[in-house]
């Protein structure tokens, strides 16, 4: 492995730099807060002839998803920024490439949905398309961001998957904040992951085919099923790329990543950023002797039930922290938690609760709360609040 | 209708493979022509939307597999060469 | 069977009879050629002629979704240039009136300012026929339509066909026509050109809907023929974007009334008298700008 070069960037900076090294051919974007710095980047790369691509200007988010989907079924690697109100506005497009099997791979700096209108970090964006049969995963930090995009180009494309990937970096926390990162070098980047041909078809006129046929009732249901179980087939994938890719450059990374919970009675689960935060209130809270552990889904489609639910069995209460919310249910981690956990019979208490919304900060001593609720609800042997709101400014509620 | 397994993303390679479909069943009206009186001017082949006739050294031909019987032909037909027929069922 | 010959858009397809679609499709696809990858929006051609596992279509289409034949389009272009493919393959984006019209329309001017060497191919039948007949920004003064019924306080659609051609050639493109397929060599040579033209083209294509429109089936070309002898729908190219030195390429020695026209289509059944004296002096005052 040739060395890895020591960069301190904004994590924007960090997903174009892991987007530029696996080399994309078509990168068609729309600007929004706060992803604007990526197809910057990119535009910088290939106008300074670092990366032979083609940016495509476009007028929507709605058009970038479109030219993604056009680009990758002509057969070349392709990927795309977006946040918040942009990823609702393809929405629409991202079921089309998930669908048509095509691996784009996206970069999100997630950010909060209006209205009111809000430009700060929460999860709401990509949970809101949870459903759209993308694999989903969420950075901790830049380092992360980084990687993970090399990682889900590498899954997406493999010919067992075949499915688009977003990456999430939290706004403004991740995205604009300047961290150290450890950027691989292109000859191992490239021998990681070979040039994309793509094995199901493209648009070509020696083999001509018709990409996004109309499904009758007698086929759709068949294809959603082939979809789904593509989506399955992408855990063992998932597993074998992240094992490959701590081989070749050190770093590892897991579907769900543990930290202190062999012991621990409760346990914390966290996605994206606010996990550093949770991590130093587990330090501290063990410090004082309290049995706390920390879960951080890196992962969350496809949603990591086996291992989940192994890390659930030895603990009395888990705490989701979502930071996203579905009115009149849950947050979406939890949601699936407890789907995944129905028919389990040793399983935790479970808390979901709800934090950080439109740029909200969550400290340590939030965590210690949220600990501190889980415990109160295993001591009474029951879950008399499911939702909790944590960190709420009580200043202006009404 | 043929069934067919299904193919990663929906993506169809059959190219042409609407032709498995005979369209001709929608037909009430049949087109008949007179080669006698056809000057092989191809204004048929050109406006038939279905693309059910062929050029022929006589003139045209029909492919009653696909003519849905719309009457364009006839109508069209610049020496009246074309007549729509009842069709028999 | 070679060359102008060859089928392109396949039997079997399931447009109604007599549909104006499937005559255009026909021939553009011939101008264009088997080194051609097109897009079409959702609406009555994508339906017709791709349902699973069937497809009418010889050269590689990907349909998308509603409103972006022109950005998919974008996208596949701009690959096939990395593929170093593009001097071979021409990329025709096809859309139906309300793909083009309404909800694409964004898309569309996006590709047309950016200058892909995309040709954008409007099938323009003037209402949304797929959903079942209702208005569109396309559809015409006094046309009844199912969401601009006539009746005992509306004459139908109230408001003029939105002019698209002339705003596409806004865009200061190289290369704009309407065409319709009665006009046939008219549509072929228009097609041959914007497909051959580098950088951006759109092509205005009307073509009757027996169904929508209420006609015979057999109108179809028919009625096409009458929309320019009338001057309802005027054949005209525009090279770059010079819409005030357009050249009609189609000028009816005498125009015949509007009337005649809309006598043919039962959708303008409940005009009256007035009703078309208002419409022949809107055609007057239109064709006296075009100056015939």
């Amino acid at each position: 492995m040739a060395d890895q070069r020591s960069m301190t960037i904004k994590g924007n900076m960090a997903t174009a730099m892991g987007a530029k090294l696996c080399r994309p051919k078509v990168v068609p974007a729309y600007p929004i807060t706060p992803s604007t710095l990526f197809p910057e980047k990119m535009s910088e790369f290939i106008a300074d002839g670092e990366l032979d691509a083609e940016m495509i200007n476009v007028e929507s988010e709605h058009s970038a998803m479109s030219a993604c989907i056009g680009a990758s079924a002509t057969g070349v690697r392709t990927c795309t920024a977006s946040a918040s109100q942009g990823v609702a506005l393809m929405h629409e497009m991202l079921f089309v490439a998930s669908g048509m099997r095509l691996p784009i791979v996206m970069a999100v700096g997630n950010r909060a949905l209006s209205a009111p209108i809000n430009i700060w970090c929460d999860h709401q964006d990509t949970i809101s398309s949870r459903d759209s049969g993308w694999l989903q995963f969420y950075a901790e930090t830049n380092q992360e961001g980084l990687d993970l995009m090399i990682n889900a180009f590498r899954i997406g494309e493999d010919n067992d998957v075949l499915l688009p990937a977003m990456v999430g970096i939290d706004a403004f926390v991740l995205t604009h904040t300047i961290e150290g990162v450890e950027v691989p070098a292109q000859e191992d980047v490239d021998d990681f992951l070979p040039p994309y041909e793509p094995p199901h078809g493209r648009l070509d006129p020696d083999e001509p085919s018709t990409f996004g046929s109309f499904g009758t009732p007698e086929y759709y249901q068949e294809f959603k099923q082939a979809q789904v179980e593509a989506m399955e087939g992408s855990r063992e994938v998932i597993d074998r790329v992240f094992d490959e890719f701590e081989e070749r450059f050190g770093r590892r990374y897991n579907k769900v990543t543990t930290y202190k919970c062999d012991d621990a009675d409760i346990i914390i689960l966290t996605m994206g950023s606010m996990t550093g935060t949770a991590r130093e209130a587990v330090n501290r809270m063990r410090e004082e002797g309290k049995k706390v552990g920390l879960a951080k889904l890196t992962v969350f489609r496809p949603f990591p039930y086996p291992e989940l639910e192994e890390i659930m069995s030895g603990a009395k209460g888990l705490a989701v922290v979502d930071r996203n919310i579905s009115p009149g249910g849950f947050g979406a981690v939890y949601s699936d938690l407890a789907g995944a956990s129905i028919n389990i019979e040793k399983k935790p208490l479970i808390k979901n609760f709800v934090t950080g919304l439109g740029g909200r900060e969550i400290f340590v001593k939030n965590f210690v709360e949220i600990y501190e609720k889980t415990l109160a609800a295993v001591e009474a042997g029951e879950v008399k609040k499911p939702l909790e709101w944590i960190n709420m400014n009580q200043e202006v509620m009404r | 209708m043929t069934k067919v397994k299904i193919t990663v993303g929906a993506i169809n390679k059959d190219a042409g493979s609407s032709r498995r479909y005979k369209t001709g069943g929608w037909r009430t009206m049949k087109p008949e022509v007179d080669l006698e009186k056809c000057v092989s001017c191809f204004k048929c082949f050109d406006y038939c939307p279905d693309g059910a006739i062929k050029k022929t050294d006589e003139g045209i031909e029909y492919d009653l597999d696909y003519c849905k019987g719309c009457g364009i032909c006839a109508k069209e037909c610049p020496v009246e060469a074309i007549v729509m027929v009842k069709e028999e069922k | 069977m070679t060359g102008e010959d060859k089928e392109l858009f396949a039997s079997g397809h399931r447009a109604c009879a007599g549909c104006g679609e499937g005559t255009a499709v026909r021939q553009i696809l011939k101008a264009a050629g088997p080194n051609t990858i097109a897009t079409v929006c959702t609406g009555c051609l994508e339906v017709v002629s791709t349902g699973y596992p069937e497809t009418a279509w010889e050269i590689p289409l990907i349909h998308a979704a509603f409103e972006n034949s022109a950005s998919v389009a974008s996208g596949v272009e701009v690959a096939l240039k990395q593929l170093g493919k593009k001097d071979d393959v021409k990329v025709v984006a096809f859309g139906g009136d309300g793909g083009t019209f309404d909800i694409g329309f964004q898309a569309l001017s996006g590709m047309l300012e950016r200058g892909h060497d995309i040709t954008y191919v409007c099938l323009d039948n003037e209402a949304y026929m797929n959903t079942g007949i209702q208005r569109c920004s396309s559809t015409p003064y006094g046309a009844s339509t199912t969401t601009s019924p006539a009746g005992k306080y509306s004459i139908g659609e109230q408001r003029p066909k939105k002019p698209i051609g002339a705003i596409c050639a806004s865009h200061d493109i190289p290369y704009t026509a309407t065409a319709t397929i009665a006009y046939m060599s008219d549509l072929k040579k228009k097609a041959k050109k914007a497909i051959e033209t580098k950088g951006p083209s759109f092509l205005h294509v009307f073509v009757p809907c027996p169904t929508g429109w209420r006609h015979a089936s057999n109108d179809t070309i028919e009625i096409s023929r009458l929309a320019v002898e009338t001057g309802i729908f005027v054949l005209w190219e525009a090279e770059d974007g010079d819409i005030c030195n357009l050249n009609v390429t189609v000028k009816p020695k005498k125009r015949k009334p509007v009337e005649e026209y809309l006598k043919t289509q039962r959708r303008f059944g409940h005009l009256s008298e007035e009703d078309v004296k208002k419409i022949q002096a809107d055609v007057d005052e239109k064709c006296e700008k075009y100056g015939f």
